[in-house]
C-alpha cells in the first residue's frame, strides 16, 4: 500500500476513533416523539445497542418512577415539570442556530469574554450554525490537544496503564461485567425520584474503571469529549477504583453552558476498594436564567461515592454558579474501615437562583473520617441553603466528622440557610460543627477600593478569599478558571 | 501658586443612626508638592474623617466645599480612581481580609494602579523583587505575605504593612492616619524611615498624630491643630513641641 493511502487510512481511523472516544450522538439518529412511556425507554435502549439485560434494568426502573412522588422538602420552588412534555431522546440536532455570533445574546458574549473564552469557542459554546465544522475541539481541549493525534496518544497512555475511560454507553456493550456488578450499586434506581428517572432514560455519562494499584496517569476530564456543548440531560456517570488505585475526574467546564432541556437529573456512582482514591471535582455553570430567572437550568443530581474498601478516600470538590435551580448532594457512605470522606462546596446564587445543596456522610465502619467545608455565596434575591447529613451507625466506632458552614451575603435581599442533621448512634464518634455567616462589610470594599481595585475586582477578591479552602483543593488550572468565574458570576452584585 | 491639594472650606457630616451628624465643619488646607504637614487634635475632632472624606469613603456626605488635587475635583472621583492618581491612607484600623493573601492582595493593588497610570503590570517575578526589598527595608518576615490580610496581625504588624502598602503603590500624597500608635520605638524609627525615604519634591504627606515623638522623625514642614472638625491653629514643627508641653487647651481658648 503506497504510504499516502495508508496514511490517509490511519488519519481517518483516528479521526473516526476519536470520534467514537468522543460522545457525539449519531446525526442520523431519529426523535422520540415527546412523552416517557415504556416504549421511550425500548426506544432508547436500541438505539444505544443495549444488551438485554440493560433494557430490563431500564424497564425496572421506570417502573419503580412511576410510583414515586418528586420530593418537595428541598427549599426551592419551581413550576411543576410536566414529564410528558419533554423529548427523552436526540432533542432535534439541526435546530437552526444563531447564523453568526452577531445573532447571539450579547451579554452571553460578553461573558465569555470576561472568561477568556477564544472567539472560535464563543461561537460553538453559543451554537452558531457551522461552528462544529472548523474541525477543532471545543472549550478548553483545544489548549491541550488540539489535534486528532494528541487525543489519541493521550487515549493511548491510559490503554497503557490499563485504565478505562470510554462512554458509559460504550462500557455496557464492551465490559457488561464491570457494569453489571457495578451500576445502581451506589445509587440503587429506586433511590430517589431523580436517580429511578435517570436509570430509566440516560444516554450520556462516562465510565471509568482504574485496576489494582495503577495511579491514572492523568486527570480525566469530560473537557476530552467531543461534543462536550451538548451535556446530556441525563447523564449517568460511574467509577470504579480498585485497591490501591487513584483517579482525579474533573467535570463540568467554567463557560455558561446553554442548553434547550431545562430539566438535568444526572447520577454519579463512585467505588473505591482497599486504600482507593477519588477526587472528583466540578465546576458547573449551566444557564441560570435572565435577571428574573426565567429560561434556566433545573439541575436534579444525585452524587454519591462509596468507600467500600478499608482506607479508602473519596473527596468531592465543587464549585456550583449556574442553574436557576440545584438540587444536589454528593455523598460519601463510610463502609470500609478508616475510610475517609470529604466534601469542599462553593455554591453561588445569584438574582433569582435557588440552590439546595450539601452533602451526606454515612459512617458505617469505625475509624471512618470526614470533613465537610461548605461556602455559599448569596448575592440579589437569590436564595440559598446548605443542608448536610452527618450519620454514625452503631458500628462506627471512634468515627469522626468536621463539618464548616460559612456563608457570605452580598446586599440584603438574599437569603442563606444552614440545615444540619445529625444523627450518632455509636457514643465514641465525634462530630463538630462550625457555623458562620457574614456580609462582605464596607470597610473592607473601601479598604480594597482605597488600594486602587474597583468594587468589581475586589469583590472578586473577597469571595476568593472566603472560598479559599475549597479553592485549593480544586487542580489548579481548574481552580483559576474558578476564581474568575466567581467574579463573574457576582458581577453587579453591590452598589 | 498651590495647585496640589487645596481644600476650602470643606464640611462633611455622617448619618448617625437616621440623624446627621456634622463632623467637619469648614476645613482649610493646603498641602503644596513635597511637602509634609502634620495634623494633631483631640480624640473625636474628625481627623480619620478628613482622611476619609479625602480618599473617598462614601458613607460621609460633603455638605458644603471643596477639594482639589493636581487640578482636579477629587470629591468626584471613586476611591480607585484616587488611588490611580497618587492618593494613598495608611488607616487608623486596617481592615482584616480574611482568606485574601497579602502577597496575591498587594500584586492585585499595585497592578490596578500600574494600569491605571498607565504603566505595565508587574509579572509575579518583578512583583516578588520589588515587594521583597521593600519587606526588608521595612524588616518585615516574609511570612507576613503568605498570611490573610490584616487576620491576625499583631497592631503593630499592620501598621507595617500599611507602610509597605504605600512604598509599593507609590503614591504622591499619602495620609498616614495615626500609623505610629501602637508601635514600638524601634518600629517607629522603620516606619520613620519608610516615609522620609520617599520624601522629594514628588511625594507630600499628612500625617496625623498623637505623639510629637514621630514628629522627631518625620520632621513636617507644618504642623495644624485640629478640634471640633476645624482646623483652628497652623504652625511650623515648634507646635508639636508646645503642644506636647501644654496640651489643647490654650489652642482651644485662643480659637473659642
Ligand atoms: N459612623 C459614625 N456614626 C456616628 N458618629 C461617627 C461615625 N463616624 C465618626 N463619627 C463621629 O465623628 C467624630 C469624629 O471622628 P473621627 O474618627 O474623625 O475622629 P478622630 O479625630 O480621628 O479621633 P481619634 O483621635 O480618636 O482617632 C467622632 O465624634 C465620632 O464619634
Ligand atoms: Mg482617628
Amino acid at each position: 500500500m503506497p504510504a499516502v493511502t495508508e496514511t490517509r487510512e490511519t488519519v481517518e481511523k483516528l479521526a473516526k476513533s476519536s470520534y467514537e472516544w468522543g460522545f457525539e450522538t449519531d446525526i442520523e439518529m431519529d426523535i422520540a416523539p415527546k412523552g416517557l412511556n415504556e416504549d421511550t425507554v425500548r426506544l432508547i435502549s436500541e438505539h444505544k445497542r443495549e444488551p438485554e439485560w440493560m433494557l430490563e434494568w431500564r424497564l425496572k426502573a421506570f417502573r419503580m418512577w412511576l410510583e414515586m412522588k418528586e420530593p418537595e422538602w428541598a427549599k426551592v420552588s419551581h413550576p411543576p415539570i410536566d414529564y410528558q412534555d419533554a423529548h427523552y431522546f436526540a432533542q432535534p440536532k439541526k435546530k437552526p442556530g444563531p447564523k453568526s455570533l452577531d445573532e447571539v445574546d450579547p451579554e452571553l458574549l460578553k461573558t465569555y469574554a470576561k472568561l477568556g473564552i477564544p472567539l472560535h469557542e464563543q461561537a460553538l459554546l453559543a451554537g452558531v450554525e457551522g461552528a462544529e465544522d472548523q474541525k477543532r475541539l471545543p472549550v478548553a481541549v483545544d489548549a491541550v490537544f488540539d489535534s486528532v493525534s494528541v487525543a489519541t496518544t493521550f487515549r493511548k497512555t491510559l490503554e497503557e496503564a490499563g485504565v478505562i475511560f470510554c462512554p458509559i454507553s460504550d462500557a455496557i456493550r464492551e465490559h457488561p461485567d464491570l457494569v453489571k456488578q457495578y451500576l445502581g450499586s451506589v445509587v440503587p434506581a429506586a433511590d430517589n425520584f431523580f436517580a429511578a428517572l435517570n436509570s430509566a432514560v440516560f444516554t450520556d455519562g462516562s465510565f471509568v474503571f482504574v485496576p489494582k494499584g495503577v495511579r491514572c496517569p492523568m486527570e480525566l476530564s469530560t473537557y476530552f469529549r467531543i461534543n462536550a456543548r451538548n451535556t446530556g440531560q441525563f447523564e449517568r456517570t460511574l467509577i470504579i477504583v480498585e485497591d490501591g488505585a487513584s483517579v482525579s475526574y474533573l467535570e463540568g467546564c467554567t463557560a455558561p453552558q446553554r442548553d434547550e432541556n431545562q430539566l438535568h437529573a444526572a447520577v454519579v456512582e463512585l467505588i473505591a476498594m482497599d486504600d482507593a482514591s477519588i477526587k472528583y471535582s466540578t465546576v458547573q455553570n449551566w444557564y441560570p436564567g435572565d435577571d428574573e430567572g426565567r429560561g434556566g437550568i433545573y439541575n436534579f443530581v444525585t452524587k454519591r461515592g462509596a468507600c467500600r474498601g478499608a482506607r479508602s478516600k473519596i473527596s468531592w470538590t465543587q464549585v456550583e454558579t449556574g442553574s436557576a435551580i440545584t438540587w444536589k448532594y454528593p455523598s460519601c457512605v463510610l463502609a470500609g474501615e478508616g475510610s475517609v470522606g470529604e466534601f469542599y462546596s462553593v455554591a453561588v446564587t445569584n438574582n433569582h437562583q435557588q440552590a439546595d445543596t450539601g452533602t451526606k456522610m454515612i459512617h458505617l465502619a469505625p475509624n471512618t473520617r470526614s470533613t465537610i467545608i461548605a461556602k455559599t455565596i448569596s448575592a440579589g434575591r437569590s436564595d440559598s441553603t446548605y443542608r448536610g447529613l452527618v450519620r454514625m451507625q452503631p458500628k462506627a466506632r471512634n468515627a469522626r466528622n468536621f463539618t464548616q458552614c460559612d456563608s457570605l451575603l452580598i446586599g440584603d435581599q438574599c437569603g442563606a440557610h444552614t440545615v444540619p442533621y445529625i444523627e450518632s448512634r455509636n457514643m465514641t464518634a465525634r462530630i463538630e460543627h462550625e457555623a458562620t455567616t457574614s456580609k462582605i462589610s464596607e470597610d473592607q470594599l473601601f479598604y480594597c477600593r482605597s488600594r486602587g481595585l474597583s468594587e468589581e475586582d475586589a469583590v472578586g477578591l473577597i469571595v476568593n478569599g472566603f472560598c479559599r479552602e475549597v479553592l485549593k483543593e480544586l487542580p489548579m488550572e481548574f481552580a483559576v478558571e474558578a476564581q474568575k468565574l466567581l467574579q463573574v458570576s457576582l458581577e453587579g452584585s453591590v452598589g | 501658586m498651590n495647585d496640589f491639594l487645596k481644600i476650602q472650606g470643606l464640611e462633611a457630616r455622617i448619618d448617625a443612626d437616621g440623624t446627621p451628624k456634622e463632623i467637619l465643619k469648614g476645613i482649610d488646607l493646603e498641602i503644596p508638592k513635597g511637602e509634609i504637614h502634620a495634623i494633631m487634635g483631640p480624640n473625636g475632632s474628625g481627623k480619620s474623617t478628613l482622611s476619609y472624606v479625602l480618599s473617598g469613603r462614601d458613607d460621609y456626605e460633603v455638605t458644603g466645599g471643596s477639594a482639589t488635587f493636581k487640578g482636579q475635583d477629587l470629591l468626584a472621583l471613586d476611591p480607585e480612581e484616587r488611588a490611580a492618581l497618587g492618593v494613598f491612607l495608611a488607616f487608623q484600623s486596617p481592615v482584616e481580609l480574611p482568606g485574601v493573601n497579602n502577597a496575591n492582595f498587594l500584586r492585585t493593588a499595585v497592578n490596578a494602579v500600574r494600569r491605571a497610570r498607565g504603566e505595565d503590570e508587574l509579572d509575579a517575578v518583578a512583583f516578588l523583587k520589588a515587594v521583597r526589598a521593600e519587606t526588608k527595608r521595612l524588616s518585615m518576615s516574609d511570612e507576613m505575605l503568605k498570611r490573610a490580610v490584616n487576620v491576625g496581625f499583631s497592631g503593630g504588624e499592620k501598621k507595617r504593612n500599611e507602610v509597605l502598602q504605600m512604598r509599593l503603590l507609590q503614591p504622591s500624597f499619602a495620609i498616614l492616619d495615626e500609623t505610629d500608635s501602637g508601635l514600638d520605638i524601634d518600629a517607629l524609627r522603620i516606619v520613620a524611615d519608610g516615609v522620609n525615604s520617599l520624601r522629594g519634591p514628588d511625594f507630600s504627606a499628612l500625617v496625623i498624630t498623637h505623639h510629637q515623638r514621630l514628629l522627631d522623625y518625620i520632621v513636617p514642614d507644618r504642623v495644624h491643630v485640629m478640634a471640633k472638625g476645624k482646623i483652628i491653629f497652623s504652625g511650623g514643627p515648634e507646635v508639636a513641641k508646645t503642644l506636647e508641653k501644654q496640651g489643647y487647651t490654650q489652642f482651644l481658648e485662643a480659637a473659642a
